[in-house]
């Protein structure tokens, strides 16, 4: 018998092939069946081969949300990177209530839902009421994220970074506290300055956690919906409709299913995409190291 | 270079300790000579590392000097002090090559290029690791990797002692033989002061000059590998040392012999001189190697069963059953092996006496 035939180890993947064909393959594939008809109601469609994608990818709309979806991301982690890797470094290295304490207030924002996050945001940031909002305007400047669109992409970017950067920074911490006593021994034998000991002990110690930081981040900031939705709902005008606000908006506002199942399957794969880019290129890194 | 002393030093982990229990190390008073190759040997949690992290100064001893010549370095940083470290798992920088690991310590002490240049590759001949400089440090086997470890403190033209913290631990067999070989290599031509941690006896013996057995944070004897095998001066050395270690046998003194159960055994006459004046409980201690068996009954012989024998390739040891007590005898794998009984003689030159568990002598 051929290898494939006998291979029993199917039988072991099958549970897990059936659990990812109702969670992930059956969903897509209802999303690819609207996006190449034109469903006007039960038994009443049309097939449209690729004329919604065609539409949607010519969307002037579509191209402005991509690139601000872009530099939403690209601002996110070029902030959120570093600032984690640093809170990681300034946090206490030994056990203890100081250690516990940080790592508490840390995780707190991680634990609030995102819509409330957006709500707390919203209520922070108001000219009238808000604590920053009135502070700011008290100090004389004028500042309204519901007017303005860069003090919208202020507050937003303000908002991910309180919320997010905590989770770069646990992982960070959690590969710091991974090496060894040694190093740092070593290293002061050596007479190793900080910046030295940040660059060729700490640094590639965290490679694998800030690999995995990265790619959560970016997935993350690349589909963020919530809390935006909530914030600023995508304005003022269209200044901070993303990627996922403004699919919702075709597909719930204007009910156009075929465009929405097109774009669906486009965001889809732009996400893939950057991932296995981010993915190659950090494990590339790894490997011209280890040769 | 220049020799290390310890005057009075001792360390407690824990804030404020009163009583002696809460030292890990207790009162460590000794000088270690310049180009001395040392051991420090003791089981596991007898602070050997404690010992060794005072005098690289990764730790400041919560009592005491720590003196290199006339310089007085308790409170200066590992960096400030002429002095190298070996740990036990091979530190590396993994993402600088072998040549730029090497050249760490003098570039960070900021001397000029040709100077580091030539250094490395010094050491690097020495080390065998000539072949290796271009490239990565990570992807190397452990053994080049621990020597890295080390070249990174012979670079160093003022290391004084090189510290070595159990250092082969990670390393197969054959390899460990090797690197051993080296390290004794390196200390005949360098002449550099080295103190190597180990709970590995056949490692101290091998390697060291001098060995310091260590027992819960107290040094118990300094000697030459001979010294500790032959005059173990506490009983844990004789347990200690030595494949399978010490036999000790409670006893009393009478008519100059020691007494054991019914069994009378002669002590040289100084020995039992002293022995019939000391305090505390005595104990007849010998070497199994040295403990003559025979099958056939002979003079001033004792008769004992044997309970079983233990084929150890080139050798056997036999455990007897002697007056109650439980006593190992090695012989060679050409003697005549006894079957259900021996006949056993305590040559009176290897008979030691312990009053209080310390030997009298």
């Amino acid at each position: 018998m051929k290898k494939w035939q006998d291979n029993k180890g199917w039988l072991f993947i099958l549970p897990v092939l059936l659990i990812v064909a109702f969670s992930a393959i059956v969903p897509l594939m209802t999303v690819v069946n609207y996006s190449i008809q034109d469903i006007f109601g039960p038994g009443q469609r049309v097939f449209v081969g690729t004329e919604w994608f065609r539409e949607v990818l010519t969307d002037q709309r579509l191209h402005e949300a991509l690139w601000r979806q872009l530099l939403f991301s690209g601002l996110v982690l070029l902030i959120e990177m570093p600032l984690g890797v640093g809170i990681a470094l300034l946090m206490p290295a030994k056990k203890g209530f100081g250690a516990s304490l940080v790592l508490v207030l840390l995780a707190l924002p991680l634990l609030i839902p995102w819509n409330v996050i957006g709500t707390i945001w919203i209520i922070f940031t108001r000219p009238d009421i808000g604590l920053m909002g009135a502070a700011i305007n008290t100090l004389g400047l004028t500042f309204d994220h519901t007017a303005n669109g860069l003090h919208a992409w202020i507050t937003l970017m303000l908002m991910e970074v309180w919320h997010w950067t905590p989770l770069v920074a646990l992982l960070a911490y959690a590969g710091l506290q991974s090496i060894s006593p040694a190093y740092y021994q070593a290293a002061r034998i050596d007479g190793a300055s900080a910046w030295s000991i940040f660059r060729y002990i700490q640094l590639p110690k965290m490679r694998g956690v800030l690999t995995i930081a990265l790619l959560l981040r970016f997935m993350d900031s690349f589909l963020i919906y919530a809390e935006p939705f909530v914030l600023t709902g995508g304005g003022p005008g269209n200044t901070t409709t993303f990627l996922s606000i403004y699919l919702v908006k075709i597909a719930v506002g204007q009910f156009d299913l075929g465009p929405a199942g097109a774009f669906s399957l486009i965001y889809f794969l732009i996400v893939l995409l950057f991932c296995y880019l981010f993915y190659q290129a950090l494990l590339n890194v790894g490997k011209g190291e280890e040769s | 270079m220049a020799k290390i002393c310890l005057n009075e030093i001792a360390h407690s982990y824990l804030p404020d300790s009163q009583t002696e229990d809460e030292y890990a190390l207790k009162r460590i008073h000794n000088i270690w000579d310049d180009g001395g190759a040392y051991a420090l040997l003791g089981p596991s949690g007898c602070g050997k590392t404690t010992l060794l992290n005072i005098i690289s100064g990764l730790l400041t001893p919560s009592s005491g000097r720590v003196v290199f010549g006339e310089d007085d370095v308790t409170d200066l940083p590992p960096e400030k002090r002429n002095i190298a470290q070996v740990f036990q798992f091979p530190v590396l920088y993994d993402t600088m090559t072998v040549y730029d690991n090497l050249a760490f310590p003098l570039r960070n002490r900021g001397f000029d290029k040709a100077y580091v240049d030539r250094r490395v590759r010094e050491v690097a001949t020495i080390l065998e690791l000539d072949s290796f400089l271009g490239k990565k440090a990570q992807g190397l086997g452990a053994d080049a990797k621990q020597k890295i470890s080390l070249g990174r403190g012979l670079v160093r033209e003022d290391v004084a002692a090189i510290l070595f913290d159990e250092p082969l631990t990670v390393i197969d067999p054959q390899l460990k033989w090797e690197l051993r070989c080296k390290l004794k290599e390196i200390h005949e031509k360098l002449k550099l002061t080295l103190i190597y941690v180990t709970h590995d006896q056949v490692e101290a013996l091998t390697f060291a000059e001098k060995i310091i057995v260590m027992v819960e944070g107290r040094i118990v004897q300094t000697g030459t590998p001979q010294e500790l095998f032959e005059y173990p001066s506490h009983k844990f050395v004789g347990y200690f040392i030595g494949s399978p270690g010490m036999n000790f046998l409670p006893c009393t003194m009478a008519d100059g012999k020691a007494v054991v159960g019914k069994a009378q055994i002669p002590v040289d006459p100084s020995i039992a001189q002293l022995a019939a004046e000391a305090s505390g409980p005595l104990e007849l201690g010998i070497r199994p190697l040295y403990l003559e068996v025979s099958v056939a009954p002979m003079a001033d012989g004792f008769e004992a069963p044997v309970k079983y024998v233990e084929d150890q390739g080139s050798y056997r040891i036999i455990a007897l059953d002697f007056q109650g007590h439980s006593l190992k005898a090695r012989i060679s794998e050409n003697d005549p092996v006894p079957d259900t009984r021996a006949w056993i003689r305590f040559p009176v030159e290897w008979v030691r006496v312990f009053a209080d568990e310390k030997l009298l002598k």
